[in-house]
């Protein structure tokens, strides 16, 4: 009980010091806005390893966070494989191809408002399916190994990002078009001059939507038949032994994984539209 | 738009060329037809299989004859699809164990009991972030990582887990699953919809000499309507991929989800593809119900049809 409380206490200090934090000139720092959500996490998991210490909850059912972490730490081969066969292989290769597709098919449709017309209510319908329910049909197309994870993958970041792509190829104004007109820009050169550029915010938005989607898609895939590589394989399996210690490394890996795509997207994106207004600090 | 003195009025075959119905429908006819070439093209190795092995040349006739019809196609026709979804609603009792609306139904109580969990989850939250300092500069980060996590990864564990802590059934890991996956939009929407009043508008307010209550309830909440409502809609359709994911790792024998596992684990691609569509009705449904309840509020509300978020 004495382990429960006093994690409970720490808790409560650290919410107390981020309280101090963020009503103090710190807050307006960059070094604070990093500390507060960090001392925030990091109490969480004391709290965490103090109730599964302290209540005695078996590891079949909640891991403490130093076991997640021993596990992590003596299974980083097994680790590095999943990662590869889903991250690299599956959800990286789907989502340039499906990327790659979307933005393709949007210029191409950018000529004739007819389709455009057509294909848009279908795309904003079809990003609100559960097109992960074609994972199964695509793994009897394709087979078990990473072709079939990255078909998964095409098709759900396929129309985010098409949608996203055609929405911003009519964002720039009439204007900045006759501009180009004066300059007897033709259609291409303004293409890529004006409208892809002015396109590129909405783009990203698509592109970082489609992070979080590409990892599931390859990981949901795999519950439907993977070799015997791969976290969504690794999940279903360690889950049916009850090695949750190994499933909570996986998901680790798997946020970890996530969180850096999502991150270096951003980073690109940072580097590519640092004219738009969302982008300038002041 | 139109302005009645400059534009004669238009017939009404203009009025649908001008519109959206001509080319969504162009569009889904050319999807048709290219599936239908697609199956005639799938299927065909099957067919010429089945044909090689018994000693006759089929004519190409034949051969597309053949891939329309066939038990285990690669790819369904389209009509096939449509026969089985019928089969599997209209023909078979609603209670009956293969027919979809059923299934339809067990997804859907996780969707709406997972949607409703998810939007109290995140409006409550983004209500703590506007009001506390710390809440925002502490918690948003984390529930924006959270997002970066794919949650199915999660969805076999929270099943195992449910089970051991004594939790029955699949209902509640699902609605987990779902609330975890639509509370996210609402949170992000909500904070800006209740940061959407204006400094005027606060000021205003604080002449009124209003407290803090009075001014969430009064200018807050119902400037966030339109915001709120823009997310319902994400977070409807992520509430039913998460339903729908929580019937997916093995087990599940009831729900849309476990009847796509059942079609894909027993080769039959016409049960996956008829609990495919009858997802894919269900999403839409969803989505025009969540579009109709916010024309109904905002009406209420006196604001017109078109909400400001968009």
């Amino acid at each position: 009980m004495i382990w429960v409380a006093a994690g409970v206490l720490i808790w409560l200090g650290a919410w107390a010091l981020n309280v101090r934090i963020a009503h103090s000139a710190l807050a307006g720092t960059r070094a604070g806005r990093m500390a507060i959500p960090l001392i925030f996490g990091l109490s969480v998991l004391i709290l965490w390893e103090a109730l599964v210490f302290g209540f005695g909850v078996s590891a079949v059912i909640l891991p403490a966070p130093s076991a997640i972490g021993a596990t992590i730490a003596g299974a980083l081969p097994v680790l590095w494989g999943d990662f590869v066969q889903t991250f690299v292989k599956g959800a990286l290769s789907g989502y340039v191809m499906g990327c790659a597709a979307a933005v393709i098919v949007a210029v191409l449709i950018d000529r004739s408002p007819f389709l455009q017309k057509g294909l848009l209510p279908i795309g904003n319908f079809v990003s609100a399916l559960p097109i992960i329910g074609i994972a199964p049909i695509l793994v009897m197309w394709f087979g078990f190994d990473w072709q079939s994870k990255a078909a998964v993958v095409v098709v759900m970041v396929f129309f985010p990002v098409l949608v996203n792509t055609v929405a911003g190829l009519a964002a720039t104004e009439g204007m900045q078009r006759d501009l180009m007109k004066t300059y007897a820009a033709g259609y291409w050169q303004t293409l890529a001059k004006l409208r892809l550029p002015a396109a590129l915010p909405f783009i990203f938005n698509g592109l970082k939507i489609s992070t979080t989607l590409a990892l599931i898609g390859a990981i949901v895939a795999e519950f439907f038949g993977s070799p015997t590589r791969g976290m969504g394989f690794r999940i279903s399996t360690e889950v049916g032994r009850l090695g949750l210690d190994m499933v909570w490394a996986e998901i680790a890996v798997a946020a970890l994984a996530g969180s850096a795509f999502y991150g270096v997207v951003t980073l690109a994106e940072k580097a590519l539209t640092f004219w738009h207004p969302s982008q300038r600090q002041h | 738009m139109t302005d009645a003195a400059v534009m004669p009025r238009r017939t009404s075959w203009q009025r649908v060329r001008g519109g959206k119905m001509l080319p969504v429908l162009s569009v889904l006819c050319a999807i048709v037809v290219i599936w239908y070439a697609a199956a005639v093209w799938m299927n065909a190795t099957w067919t010429l299989d089945q044909a090689a092995r018994a000693g006759t040349e089929p004519t190409f006739a034949e051969i597309v004859a053949d891939t329309m019809v066939q038990k285990r196609p690669l790819l369904p026709a389209p009509h096939q699809v449509a026969a089985t979804l019928w089969d599997q609603t209209i023909e078979q009792k609603v209670t009956s164990k293969r027919s979809l609306v059923f299934h339809g139904w067990i997804t859907l109580q996780a969707t709406i009991l997972g949607f409703v969990t998810g939007a109290v989850l995140g409006v409550a939250v983004a209500v703590g972030i506007v009001h506390s300092r710390t809440m925002d500069l502490s918690v948003m980060p984390w529930a924006v990582i959270s997002q970066t996590i794919p949650i199915v990864a999660l969805a076999p564990m929270i099943i195992v887990l449910s089970n051991a802590v004594g939790i029955d059934g699949r209902t509640v890991p699902k609605t987990i699953i779902s609330a975890y996956l639509s509370y996210f939009p609402v949170l992000v929407s909500m904070v800006k919809g209740l940061r959407s009043p204006g400094a005027a508008q606060r000021d205003l307010l604080k002449t009124y000499n209003a407290s803090g209550m009075q001014t969430f309830f009064k200018l807050r909440l119902p400037a966030s309507l339109p915001y709120f409502f823009a997310a319902m809609k994400v977070a409807v359709a992520a509430s039913l991929i998460g339903a729908i994911v929580g019937e997916l790792p093995t087990g599940a024998i009831q729900g849309l989800g476990a009847r796509m596992l059942i079609g894909s684990q027993f080769g039959e691609p016409l049960i996956m593809w008829a609990a495919l569509f009858a997802a894919a009705i269900l999403a839409g449904v969803l989505v025009i119900a969540v579009g109709l309840l916010e024309r109904l509020a905002l009406r209420l509300m006196g604001q017109p049809g078109q909400g400001g978020a968009r």
